[in-house]
């Protein structure tokens, strides 16, 4: 083991914190960004399949967040304790 | 032409000659035979040698087209890295099921007939069983078993359907075995479902999560890429277009990330992403297009990479650490920053992050859906993209080298060369990610290859997944990982067999022994107490209420019972009495008879 110092960037909430807004500002900059080009829809056919400007940032977020719930849901069936299978 | 020589063969002969290698040298050579077998590949020409005739049967132990080329390629490719990284290794046991294992992949995507394809297949399957096994705890002695038996138990489905499919056909050859769902028969039917056990496919897919997290740590590394991906090729080869297909691989897809977010051990949860990856390759064959089918071998050939590349960071953390669950596991950032880098290099490319290989294959199966105006699973698909970086690309990397420091201080795998082979495969995920075009040259099936670089696209998936990570962080909370399992499938036959048992048990068993209470002991032992001494008893029956009638009571009626009861027992009766007895026999017959013919 070394004596200096090790590196724990990660570990300061300043540097927490500064990885929040961080976040953020990606996720606002890439909506931000969307009219500038001249994105197309795939599948005229529905509206739920690509209504355009923020379509894919709207769909990652409910949908990760349908799967979280839904995995909560299912957990209360399915958790068990790690020893379930022992005799 | 000694090039031109089928692959499998030298994986065998490798195996054989491993034991008797010792110290480095060991190591050494069974790194090179993946690099040899890669260089042999490369060398070999397409169309079909090596035909046997057996029992009437043609075998075909080489055939080789550019399908099976690219399996080839990321095979040798895939167990060089692994053999590298598993340099430290000496145990002879592990090395040559290892090769064992390869080899029999090899020989099923080299080989071009069914009866040769089942022999491979069980190859596989009792070889990849012992780098369970080799973990020798009980843990891994029992997942090992239920895997052992369930593959067989595919292998047989499988052999039944071959023998089905040759009696129907009078072919061996392994070629589209079916290209719709209505082309299938029960013969091609139950080849399918043979192969899709390999697949992971749910139901029956709960031999991979019980088991490959129970393998060693190379042992992991190496499961992870041949038995899935030999079937994918399988699908390839033989079921291109058939629709359910897709139906498998959306549920595949979206079934490995909700059970790879209740998961708390990280080798699980890279276990379960592999039933999601496997998804979009099956759905990719289910849609069946050319653009599709390539997808899904780009994919077989990216995704190998970088999930060997997973699970040998997770290996790692396993090995300096022996430990596997998240919540014992967090700020390894610090002491294991390369292997944290690897990793998390792994974790981009499976969720298919711009620049790394998981965005230039799994687009290709994405167009195809969108081509060909399939819109639900085009969507399913989209929304089981988001879900690999939530609980692959972020939940992985957060939980094991990030979260919250629970002190331990392992440091970098002393062994450099694990390091070596992460950092390999995690050069070629940015490779194939920025520069895709060797392995788009290597693709089976014949297409124009746009670029996946226009700005609409990028911008797209970057909102897709940078969504789902703001979703991952904050829905952190509901996220913590409790030191649980999750039940799956093979509860069936882990708890369901069990309980099946004791319903039997004590069901049955139950009946039997009421049975036995109630006949044997009861029934049957009355009638054999009562006829053992059935003259005595009756006689008594008969005199007994006679003499009570005449008066006779007391020491006198028992001394008379007796001297009946001891006179008929040694058969000593007045012959006067017996005279009387058998008249009265006569005549009550006589009586009895002419009552009957009134």
């Amino acid at each position: 083991m070394s004596k200096k110092k090790e590196f724990d960037w990660f570990d300061k909430p300043a540097n927490r914190k500064l990885l929040w807004w961080l976040l953020y500002a990606v996720c606002i900059l890439l909506v931000a960004v969307e009219p500038l080009l001249h994105r197309h829809a795939h599948f005229e056919e529905v509206w739920w399949a690509d209504w355009g400007f923020a379509y894919y940032a709207a769909l990652g977020f409910a949908s990760c967040l349908a799967l979280i719930l839904l995995s909560k849901l299912l957990a209360i069936l399915l958790k068990k304790k790690v020893d379930y299978y022992d005799d | 032409m000694m090039t031109n020589m089928p692959p499998f063969l030298l994986f065998f002969i490798a195996a054989l000659i491993t034991p008797l290698l010792t110290g480095k040298a060991k190591n050494i050579f069974i790194c090179l035979i993946p690099a040899l077998g890669f260089y042999l590949i490369s060398q070999l020409d397409h169309g079909v040698s090596y035909q046997f005739h057996f029992y009437g049967y043609d075998l075909t132990l080489l055939r080789v087209d550019k399908l099976s080329k690219i399996f080839g390629y990321i095979f040798t490719l895939n167990a060089f890295a692994a053999f590298l990284y598993a340099f430290y290794l000496k145990d002879s046991r592990q090395h040559v099921s290892a090769l064992f294992y390869i080899g029999a992949a090899l020989g099923v995507v080299f080989c071009g007939d069914l009866v040769t394809l089942y022999f491979f297949w069980e190859v596989m399957a009792v070889a990849s069983t012992f780098l369970i096994l080799s973990r020798q705890t009980k843990k891994a002695s029992g997942a090992g078993f239920r895997y052992v038996l369930i593959h067989l138990l595919g292998g047989l489905i499988l052999l039944a359907g071959i023998v089905l499919y040759i009696q129907d056909t009078g072919s061996v050859t392994f070629d589209i075995l079916a290209s719709s769902n209505s082309s299938l028969t029960l013969a091609t039917i139950l080849i399918l479902s043979g192969m899709l056990i390999n697949a992971a496919a749910p139901p029956l897919h709960g031999w991979l999560p019980d088991s490959y997290p129970e393998a060693t740590v190379t042992g992991g590394v190496i499961l992870s890429a041949y038995t899935t991906k030999t079937s994918v090729y399988t699908l390839i080869r033989g079921f291109p277009g058939c629709e359910v297909l897709i139906i498998v691989g959306c549920v595949m897809s979206l079934y490995g990330i909700i059970y790879a977010l209740l998961e708390n051990d990280m080798r699980r949860i890279l276990a379960y992403s592999i039933i999601n990856q496997v998804g979009f390759m099956v759905c990719g064959v289910g849609i069946g297009t050319a653009m599709a089918l390539n997808g899904a071998a780009a994919h077989a050939f990216c995704h190998i990479i970088y999930k060997a590349l997973l699970w040998m960071s997770a290996g790692s953390v396993l090995y300096m650490t022996g430990k596997s669950k998240c919540t014992e596991l967090g700020g390894l950032y610090k002491t294991m920053p390369l292997t944290m880098i690897f990793g998390t290099i792994g974790a981009l490319a499976i969720s298919s992050v711009p620049f790394t290989s998981g965005f230039t294959s799994k687009p290709l199966i994405m167009l195809a859906a969108e081509n060909q105006h399939l819109i639900i699973p085009w969507l399913i698909l989209e929304i089981a993209s988001a879900g690999v970086f939530l609980h692959a690309g972020i939940k992985f990397p957060y939980f094991v080298f990030f979260a919250k420091d629970k002190g331990l201080r392992p440091g970098e795998p002393e062994n450099k060369t694990m390091l070596w082979a992460m950092g390999f495969l995690a050069f070629l995920c940015i490779f194939l990610g920025v520069y895709p075009q060797p392995l788009y040259a290597i693709l089976p099936f014949e297409m124009e290859f746009g670029t996946m670089y226009k700005a609409t696209k990028v911008i797209s998936q970057f909102q897709l997944l940078m969504f789902s990570a703001l979703v991952f962080f904050l829905c952190l909370k509901l996220l913590k990982r409790t030191d649980t399992i999750a039940l799956d499938t093979d509860w069936f036959y882990r708890k369901g067999a069990r309980l099946f048992y004791l319903t039997m048990d004590k069901g049955l068993n139950g009946l039997n022994r009421l049975c036995d209470a109630l006949f044997v002991q009861g029934l049957a032992g009355w009638v054999m107490r009562f006829f053992s001494n059935a003259p005595q008893r009756l006689a008594l029956a008969a005199m007994a209420p006679f003499w009570l009638l005449t008066g006779q009571t007391g020491d006198k009626f028992q001394a008379k019972k007796q001297r009946l009861y001891s006179a008929l027992e040694t058969a000593t009766t007045p012959v006067g009495i017996c005279a009387a007895v058998a008249a009265l026999m006569v005549f009550g017959l006589i009586l009895f008879t002419l009552l009957l013919r009134k």
